[in-house]
């Protein structure tokens, strides 16, 4: 059942959650944002293999452009990243204690992963190639 | 001796979506690291780019993205090993998807007869999706 909060927007961002609550926000962001392309994503392989229509290679020519996929990469990388760190954090409820440092290291692993594939990812765009 | 019945907590809807939530992470990790991994042995020939080696971990499938282009797709990945990880790719996606998509909107919408219509349009979408992708799987 829904909770029933007497609290606006803007107050709930002022909650001081710190690193596990920006975690808890963006892994809900990136969930939509994957959902989203992932539902579009099953349409336009539909219709390109059903139609080749101008709809479906327009949005295949929208999702092969390195913008967007710099969006969903992160997305995709975060919400994996996340989805372990809360994984472990269930199965073994003691390291609750250390969800703090659990956090910053999850922000280890992802930036390197993340930073690594988005150089050479700009890198080819820029160089057309 | 009185017995009483006590209510089992656990094995309802809640509790087996949250274990198949975390189950279903955990099997995409798998899955995606054998396609990684195996799109790397057939991409290493033909000077695979990066944008091409990740569209191709998740979904082996040739109407996927018209510009990540491996030349022997026949031969490479239009084969039941590969449909039927896709199947599983497209079944614990979307069930995973689906599920947290119904946990965020009771968190924000309060009254239970949109709860519940929005649940049944999600199952329609969630079904839906499944016989999209696998029509797709089947037919390229």
């Amino acid at each position: 059942m829904a909770l029933k909060r007497n609290v606006n927007f803007f107050e709930g961002l002022r909650y001081k959650g710190g690193g596990p609550m920006l975690a808890w926000i963006l892994h809900r962001i990136s969930a939509l944002v994957i959902i989203f392309f992932i539902s579009l994503h099953v349409l336009s392989s539909f219709f390109t293999l059903e139609t080749g229509s101008d709809l479906a290679i327009a949005y295949n020519t929208l999702y092969e452009s390195v913008y967007f996929q710099v969006i969903v990469y992160f997305c995709v990388i975060f919400h994996a990243i996340n989805g372990l760190r809360i994984i472990i954090l269930d199965t073994w409820p003691k390291l609750v204690e250390y969800q703090h440092e659990a956090t910053w290291f999850e922000w280890l692993i992802i930036i390197p992963i993340y930073g690594i594939t988005i150089f050479v990812m700009i890198q080819r765009a820029i160089s057309g190639g | 001796m009185m017995m009483r019945k006590v209510p089992q907590p656990g094995w309802n809807l809640e509790y087996l979506m949250f274990v198949f939530t975390r189950l279903s992470g955990l099997a995409m990790f798998i899955l995606a690291i054998v396609g990684v991994a195996m799109a790397l042995i057939m991409g290493a020939r033909t000077q695979m780019d990066l944008g091409t080696l990740m569209r191709w971990t998740f979904f082996q499938n040739p109407n996927h993205v018209l510009d990540s282009n491996i030349p022997d797709v026949t031969a490479g990945w239009a084969n039941g090993f590969w449909q039927i990880m896709e199947m599983l790719v497209i079944f614990l996606a979307a069930t995973h998807g689906f599920n947290g998509l119904r946990v965020i909107l009771d968190d924000y919408i309060h009254s239970i007869f949109w709860q519940y219509f929005l649940r049944v349009i999600l199952f329609i979408l969630w079904v839906f999706a499944i016989i999209l992708g696998i029509y797709v799987i089947l037919g390229s």
